[in-house]
């Protein structure tokens, strides 16, 4: 049952991402260029209102169906891993017109593409894998 | 019923779409878990055995096997969208970014959801198809390790979490996507 239900919240998710078009390699590079507000709008009224929501549940201590406080492990410290990784993936993000979420939504429009990005997605990780400890954190 | 078909047919716009990103946020936290959609990759590499190769896939990959339900509910979530919920896959894109693109040798951009001259089976055999494919799959899934999350993780669950790391991380993200942008594509692309 708890695998059925998140299987359901992916697939409100996967309907979500694409009928907001921010799966669409148009969309990505549109907005690079400043050209339309959409993905501003999405990013950021999902980024308010995600806030209002974990402030709420701080405040009110609301629980997960476990009964357990929601899970809020902030992130680790640092700034080089954030700064230089996030730079690599937005270079990434900006050329192939998808991040990781998008990449599964689009497998399921039927894209055999998007497949060669997913298999080098997996090639990248490996590599992080294996070249972690030489790079700066 | 016409209209409502008329409302869910057509393009979300960005006030209905941002908020629902957050409410499924909420439905994984009243789960016990978090949104977070890149870490699959190591999963999916740790199950594939690279622990043989490195000690990061070392881990205990059933503790994140959840998250494989939610990216199998994302791929059938993509293809009742596309298949059953939008019969017009026309993207209205501003004028400017489609006569740019035109420059690049994209005709007729938002005409279709993706752009066949990057993802048809004849594009993504040409060099310059798989350069972008593979070189852009290669960058996200190193970027997003390194960074430790992805546009999910950082800029929506990290963000709403006012967590600084994550800030750094998006300026990251969009640093490199306009240096992709305005350098290098139109290298690429001419």
């Amino acid at each position: 049952m708890r695998y059925l239900r998140l299987t359901i919240i992916g697939t409100i998710f996967g309907i979500v991402l694409y009928k907001s078009q921010a799966v669409s390699w148009y969309r990505i590079f549109e907005m690079f260029h400043f050209d339309s507000f959409h993905m501003y709008g999405i990013i950021g009224s999902a980024v308010v209102t995600g806030a209002i929501l974990v402030a709420w549940i701080k405040r009110l201590d609301v629980r997960a169906r476990n009964s357990q406080p929601m899970d809020f492990t902030p992130k680790e410290k640092g700034i080089a891993r954030y700064l230089i990784g996030g730079t690599i993936f937005g270079l990434g993000w900006a050329l192939s017109g998808s991040c990781p979420g998008p990449v599964f939504v689009l497998i399921g429009t039927g894209s055999l593409a998007i497949v060669v990005v997913l298999i080098f997605a997996l090639i990248g990780t490996l590599l992080y894998g294996l070249f972690k400890d030489k790079l700066p954190h | 019923m016409d209209l409502l078909w008329e409302y869910i047919s057509g393009p979300w716009p960005w006030y209905i779409c941002g908020p629902l990103i957050t409410f499924v946020m909420f439905l994984l936290l009243y789960e016990g878990k978090n949104l977070g959609v890149s870490s699959n990759f190591a999963t999916l590499c740790a199950i594939g055995g690279a622990g043989k190769f490195a000690d990061f896939f070392r881990f205990d990959w059933k503790a994140y096997r959840w998250n494989l339900f939610v990216v199998l509910g994302m791929i059938i979530g993509g293809v009742i969208a596309s298949q059953f919920l939008t019969p017009d896959k026309s993207i209205d894109l501003n004028e400017n970014t489609v006569r740019l693109l035109e420059r690049f040798g994209f005709n007729n951009a938002g005409s279709g959801y993706l752009p066949v001259e990057l993802f048809s089976l004849e594009a993504m055999l040409t060099w310059k198809g798989g350069i972008m494919l593979a070189g852009g799959g290669l960058l996200i899934g190193f970027g997003a390790r390194y960074a430790g999350g992805c546009t999910s993780g950082h800029a929506i669950s990290g963000l709403s979490n006012l967590q600084l790391p994550s800030l750094i991380a998006v300026i990251g993200f969009f640093a490199g996507g306009l240096f992709m942008v305005h350098v290098i594509l139109p290298l690429l692309l001419n």
